[in-house]
């Protein structure tokens, strides 16, 4: 069941500048939908007005079922967790979880069964008198995932909650999220930057550049299949080998190799990922070595193709030195794109 | 060794410069105690009398001036009044301007900011007969609300919480948002709760301020049960001047109780004071 519903959504400051072209797509009920891409593409005020902080240019949005475009947030049935937490810094933790509860005049017996409830969940329930100054980052962040849940919403809404951990803590947070999530199955949108965190985490992944929608996609799809240049070289690390290719009559060649049927458009870019390349005597690429980087169980070997910079990414079980390497590629691990306008043909 | 010295050097500093500060207090101090001829006779000495007691009864339960009405107990209400209500006026008149100010989009609120803040440069004092003529077309000579509402027309707390509310992260009140908080309930659940410290801070500031004012209570207070501590003292020594010998010892211990409610509350709110002026809660 569609659960949330963006229809052309767009948002144009007051100075014309455009923050968000026309974007459309809708989540399932249950869905974790993560919105990922850089700094400034627009993801952040994108689900800023799914959340009401922001005001919708243009298009409408629709929460269970509901056109929302004009409704306060507090009444939208959403909850939201911030990048800095934002917990109230002079409220106990039981406080912080339950602000939102008191302020709609819910029985006081109610709100602390359910702040015990959501603490319970989180492992706060020692913490609930303390201050947030006086929590770690991680419970901080639990606790602001407390506020959320202790509303019982239609809709989870995620903006970096993780970017102020420590890598650790992120990857067990993002574990932690994840699960609970699953456990309630509330409808979620979680916006990041971090493309491991998209893959990991997500049901779908919604990749965003400069205010425009990429790509729509489950996270295999995304990575076995980008709809162009920049989610091949977003999404991933390292990201996929981009090359240019020559045309030769009905043939697509590398640095003088057929490697494959040539497609009917103008120049085409070819994209690889790094763990598609195979050492193999008889391939017909031809690399160079410069940099080989340990990463235990797996190695990474920067290099150069003709002119071209490439990556390889081998298991270690496969041995490896700086100096001319022969790789082929895996049968069906290429992407094509067109050079001019960086689409996947 | 060489720590030693630099202690003893920096010990002798304090303790000079504290001795500095109290010389004219324990002077003070001195000549309540000696009766008041004594201090036209010799002028100041190390002699401790014994007219303490009654220098301090005289001066706090015994009426000066002609209606009779402004013992020192009643100038000290008087002081505590405008002290407090200037302080509590000003905080609140302060922070719910810097409240609209800055959280709300106001159509011309950074001129209004501007011309607030362009009173800083026109304290009473500048603009003392026009507040007077209003003052008195308002009725408001010998009411306490004439006493204290002109000199709260000020910017100096609104600037401060405006400089203070602007820290405060835009999440907060995103998150209260959501949390259905309307703007009352985020200014007095969330806002004037995080501003704990910086009300400590401008309370002091503020009471020190209206308790010290001297000018303003000179013109507005004609009737005597309405004087202040600070106008009250000057008044008892120039009531009596003339041919008998002025009231020095009832004068000094006014001005002795006059100075300690500052003290007081500087002491009680110091580390607030601090706190507000440093760190933030946030």
């Amino acid at each position: 069941m569609t659960h949330v519903t963006l229809k052309d959504i767009q948002k144009t400051y007051p100075n014309g500048f455009n923050a968000l072209e026309p974007s459309s797509f809708s989540i399932e009920q249950g869905e974790f939908a993560v919105l990922v891409g850089p700094s400034g593409c627009g993801k952040s005020t994108l689900l800023r007005m799914v959340a009401g902080l922001e005001e919708i240019s243009g298009g409408e949005l629709r929460i269970a079922g509901r056109v929302v475009n004009d409704v306060d947030p507090a009444d939208r049935d959403i909850a939201m967790v911030f990048q800095n937490y934002a917990l109230y810094p002079h409220m106990t933790v039981s406080k912080n979880i339950g602000y939102g509860l008191k302020n709609r005049g819910i029985d006081k017996g109610v709100i602390e069964a359910k702040v015990a409830e959501a603490a319970n969940m989180l492992n706060l329930t020692d913490y609930l008198d303390r201050k947030p100054s006086q929590l770690s980052g991680g419970q901080r962040q639990r606790v602001a995932m407390g506020r959320a849940i202790v509303r019982d919403p239609e809709v989870f809404l995620f903006d970096e909650p993780l970017s102020n951990l420590d890598a650790k803590l992120r990857n067990q947070m993002r574990i932690e999220i994840r699960a609970l999530q699953r456990r309630l199955g509330v409808t979620s949108i979680y916006v990041t930057h971090d493309q491991v965190e998209a893959m990991t985490m997500a049901d779908r992944i919604i990749v965003m550049n400069a205010g425009k929608i990429e790509q729509i996609g489950t996270p295999a799809e995304v990575y076995h299949s980008p709809a162009s240049t920049f989610v091949a070289s977003f999404m991933g690390a390292p990201p996929m080998n981009l090359l240019e290719a020559e045309r030769n009559g009905q043939r697509l060649h590398l640095h003088g190799q057929d490697i494959c049927a040539a497609p009917d458009a103008g120049s085409v870019t070819v994209g690889i990922r790094p763990e598609d390349l195979i050492p193999d005597p008889a391939g017909p690429l031809q690399m160079q070595v410069e940099i080989v980087e340990e990463l235990g169980a797996n190695r990474l070997l920067h290099g150069t193709m003709g002119g071209d910079r490439i990556t390889v990414h081998l298991p270690n079980t496969v041995p490896a030195a700086a100096g001319p390497l022969t790789l082929k590629m895996k049968e069906g691990a290429l992407s094509l794109f067109d050079a001019v306008s960086g689409k996947r043909l | 060794m060489r720590l030693k010295r630099e202690a003893l050097i920096d010990h002798a500093v304090l303790i000079a410069g504290s001795l500095f500060m109290m010389l004219p207090l324990l002077m003070v101090l001195q000549m309540t105690t000696v009766p008041d001829t004594e201090i036209i006779k010799t002028g100041p000495s190390l002699k401790i009398g014994d007219q303490l007691d009654d220098n301090f009864h005289k001066a706090m339960f015994e009426a000066s001036g002609f209606s009779g009405e402004n013992t020192g107990m009643s100038m000290l209400k008087n002081s505590f009044i405008l002290g407090i209500g200037f302080a509590l006026g000003k905080i609140i008149i302060g922070m719910m301007a810097a409240y609209a100010i800055v959280y709300f989009r106001l159509r011309f609120a950074t001129l209004a900011f501007w011309l607030i803040f362009t009173t800083l440069l026109l304290p009473l004092e500048v603009r003392i007969l026009p507040s007077y003529e209003v003052v008195q077309w308002l009725g408001m000579l010998n009411t306490y609300q004439g006493l204290i509402i002109p000199l709260i027309a000020s910017a100096t707390a609104t600037f401060f919480f405006r400089q203070f509310f602007r820290s405060v992260p835009e999440e907060l009140v995103e998150a209260a948002r959501m949390d259905g908080a309307g703007p009352v309930k985020f200014f007095i659940d969330i806002l004037v709760p995080l501003s704990k410290t910086m009300i400590a801070a401008m309370f002091i500031i503020m009471f020190v301020y209206g308790w010290n004012q001297y000018l303003w209570p000179t013109m507005i207070t004609t009737e005597e049960d309405m004087y202040t501590l600070v106008r009250g003292i000057k008044q008892i020594v120039q009531v009596l001047e003339g041919a008998v010998v002025p009231e020095y010892g009832r004068s000094n211990v006014l001005a002795l109780v006059a100075v300690i409610p500052p003290v007081l509350v500087v002491i009680f709110f110091q580390s607030w004071f601090v706190k507000g002026l440093t760190e933030s809660d946030k």
